[in-house]
């Protein structure tokens, strides 16, 4: 490996920094989200300028947001469970920062190395489900109830397909590991040809449309936000939630938005890396050392494009119903899913 | 505490128990859930009180009267001209059109009718605020099914109408610009030329809206066989306007009626559907909305010249006698029966406004259905608050 961030530091000065390290990759995602899409685009769709006043272009309007939330007294209901009440949005925002975790961002720039990485990352991904489900039960109130109920039997019904959808990945890489996943991608070839390497959306582009409608369901966005849907449940779940505990659900919303972005791009969009063909790379050690100040740029930008689509979709569709999303799941999503793994586990043993 | 007697005390002991036993006898247990009156699905204050099974309906009943206003019991102590100020505040989304009942009505009783000119404004101005009125409703139907971005762009066409609106009469929402025996004024310079052209943009956006909502998958699942409002059940309950036209009856009143109006001077057609579902009122306001750009269009051209108002005296006296007038309004027919003893302001006056026999349907239309489509049929619906309770 290269040496950029091979120094000697001790163990703890390594966790501050990882810390720290994760708290920007969770929070500059959530932002960028917010300011681009969420103020922005949306405004564009809508025939409309957004926030102009905070700053240039308003582009200081979510500091002024913040500011506002941080300032608001913490409320909460009279009848509701105190303390599972106020430990719900923690429990969302957790899940966020223990996914990004995994998420490569060069080939020395990670967190943490797992083998496992794939597999710990749609494991945690299912703990926001968790906080959402107390959320929705702790609040004493009936439409989060329903939110809380109606989110529960939707994210459980969409890991399936996502897990799905990833073990096509797998398969093709041989690896669970992010780091493996975006080496075999960025040093493969197509045909015998290594020009872009061979990221993974072009062999698996059902496995990517699943996952991709997969992360929209997980991440309640429209047209799979019933558990929010503001004109029926008002806002669902996080009705009750005032102030910084709503900042929280707010900010786990589009974080996590940002590193299923992530997650996304490292599994089918080449991840960190450019094709290691241009450069004469072959092997991780060889990898120049300028790639961990481009490379999470490049993740970054995959970001940006990923979530933009989700955002897109998000900001110009209707929802569906709950019984019509459950039927979406089961019925269409997962044997697509499971032929995708058939076709791919038949490809995998032919060539 | 008030005293009650032993009998009585005991009474309603076994009274409560009796419904305690009912209850456990044939429910399992529930969950009341109040639509309303703060939600954002009833655009207003609507309560509608819903028993659930899980997310099921299985009982509901709408609560309506939170926006009461009085205006039947105001109008009486309103003389005659004064009153179009009140009653354009009933539907708030189309005003004009709720004066030009009242007003005809008053002209029926006074025997007299507005000149042609002043016949065919009024109609455009009544439709005008048809299209401002439906052109919201194609919006906002996006936004009770999730959609966030059509209403932005009703909002947006809207304005248009509105600003015509304003240019005409003064007043973007309320215009009280009806008179008995005309209008208040004529209309400005260069109005008719900007009409066409915003027509134009109104027939675009109706074409945006049938590609954004009504060719969406998610929008044809959403409302597709939702709430179905079958013919018989559909006059059984007084529906009117394009609800009961979506369920396949022929009914408009401004092609039935013969009022002093405009509307036979263009060619239009009156849209039904079959199906009766919630698609199918949405589709037919959508050709509802085109057929009333076609409308203003046409009219537009053969607005004749002349005065805007007949002769009337300065001080109004309506002679004695009653009248009933409806029209085919934004949301179905509205109706006023006016009562005059021969006084300045009217002695009684009944209003019969659509959203409130619309809104009767809903007991009905409820049951069994899911939380989701309860709000889908709501906004399918389309009734105004201030329509409901006046």
């Amino acid at each position: 490996m290269s040496a950029l961030l091979a120094i000697d530091m001790p163990y703890w000065l390594q966790t501050i920094l990882r810390v720290l390290g994760g708290t920007v990759a969770v929070l500059l995602p959530a932002g960028t989200i917010v300011y681009v899409f969420l103020f922005k685009m949306m405004s564009f769709m809508q025939s409309r300028l957004g926030p102009m006043e905070a700053g240039p272009y308003g582009s200081l309007q979510l500091f002024a947001e913040v500011g506002k939330w941080l300032q608001k007294e913490d409320l909460y209901p009279d009848r509701a469970d105190k303390f599972i009440f106020k430990i719900a949005p923690i429990v969302v925002l957790t899940s966020t920062f223990l996914l990004v975790a995994v998420v490569p961002f060069g080939p020395d720039a990670w967190f943490t190395n797992f083998e496992a990485g794939v597999f710990y990352a749609l494991a945690v991904s299912s703990v926001s489900v968790l906080g959402i489900l107390i959320a929705g039960w702790a609040s004493a109130n009936k439409y989060s109830l329903l939110g809380g109920l109606r989110a529960a039997g939707q994210l459980i019904a969409y890991e399936l397909p996502m897990v799905l959808a990833v073990i096509g990945v797998v398969i093709q890489a041989g690896s669970m590991n992010f780091q493996e996943i975006v080496m075999a991608q960025n040093a493969g070839e197509i045909f015998g040809w290594n020009g872009i390497g061979n990221p993974y959306i072009l062999t698996q582009m059902v496995g990517f449309i699943i996952f991709m409608i997969a992360v929209q369901a997980e991440l309640t966005q429209t047209p799979f936000d019933m558990p929010i849907a503001e004109s029926e449940l008002v806002s669902g779940y996080m009705t009750e939630y005032s102030g910084f505990r709503f900042l929280m659900f707010f900010i786990g919303e589009f974080a996590t938005a940002g590193v299923f972005s992530l997650i996304a791009a490292a599994l089918f969009l080449g991840g960190w890396g450019i094709p290691f063909a241009w450069f004469g790379w072959d092997s991780m050690d060889s990898i120049d050392n300028w790639m961990n100040i481009v490379g999470p740029l490049i993740m970054f930008t995959k970001m940006m494009v990923l979530s933009g689509i989700i955002m897109w979709v998000r900001f110009s569709y209707p929802r569906f119903r709950e019984d019509q999303l459950q039927k979406f799941a089961w019925k269409v999503l997962i044997p697509v899913s499971l032929l995708n793994i058939m076709a791919t586990a038949i490809l995998k043993v032919a060539f | 505490m008030t005293m009650l007697g032993d009998r009585q005390q005991l009474a309603y002991i076994a009274s409560q128990a009796a419904d305690a036993r009912v209850n456990v006898e044939l429910e399992t247990e529930g969950m009341t859930l109040n639509i309303g009156p703060q939600h954002p699905a009833t655009h207003g204050t609507l309560r509608i009180i819903c028993r659930l099974d899980g997310e099921q309906v299985v009982w509901a009943e709408p609560s309506c009267g939170y926006m009461h206003r009085g205006y039947e019991k105001l109008t009486e102590v309103r003389t005659f001209p004064q009153v179009t100020a009140l009653v354009n505040r009933i539907d708030w989304l189309g005003s004009f059109a709720n004066e030009v009942p009242f007003i005809l009505a008053a002209e029926k009783l006074m025997g007299i009718e507005a000149p042609p000119r002043a016949q065919v404004i009024r109609t455009i101005l009544f439709e005008l605020s048809r299209i401002a009125n439906v052109g919201l409703f194609l919006g906002d139907l996006g936004v009770q099914l999730g959609a966030v971005t059509p209403v932005f762009l009703a909002f947006r066409d809207r304005e248009y109408v509105l600003n015509l609106i304003e240019s005409a009469t003064g007043g973007r929402f309320h215009p009280n610009f009806d008179r008995i025996g005309g209008l208040k004024d004529d209309l400005p310079a260069g109005w008719i030329e900007e009409t066409r052209a915003v027509m134009k943009k109104l027939q675009g956006f109706c074409d945006q809206m049938e590609d954004l909502l009504f060719g969406n998958e998610i929008f044809l699942a959403r409302t597709k066989g939702i709430g179905i409002i079958p013919r018989d059940v559909a006059m059984q309950y007084g529906l009117s306007g394009a609800n009961l036209r979506a369920s396949g009856i022929d009914h408009d009143l401004r092609r039935d009626t013969s009022l002093p109006m405009a509307w036979n001077k263009a060619d239009w057609k009156v849209w039904t559907h079959t199906d009766g579902d919630a698609f199918a009122r949405c589709w037919v306001r959508l050709q509802e909305t085109r057929e009333s750009c076609k409308i203003v269009e046409q009219l537009l051209d053969v607005i004749p010249s002349g005065p805007i108002m007949t002769k009337v005296p300065k001080i109004i006296k309506v002679p004695e006698g009653e009248a009933w007038v409806a029209t085919e309004n934004p949301l179905g027919e509205m109706g006023y029966y006016v009562v005059s003893k021969g006084d300045l302001g009217p002695f009684r006056v009944k209003i019969r406004s659509a959203s409130f026999n619309n809104m009767s349907v809903t007991p009905w239309l409820l049951k069994g259905v899911y939380v989701p489509d309860v709000i889908t049929i709501l906004a399918s619906l389309y009734f105004i608050l201030g329509d409901l309770d006046r």
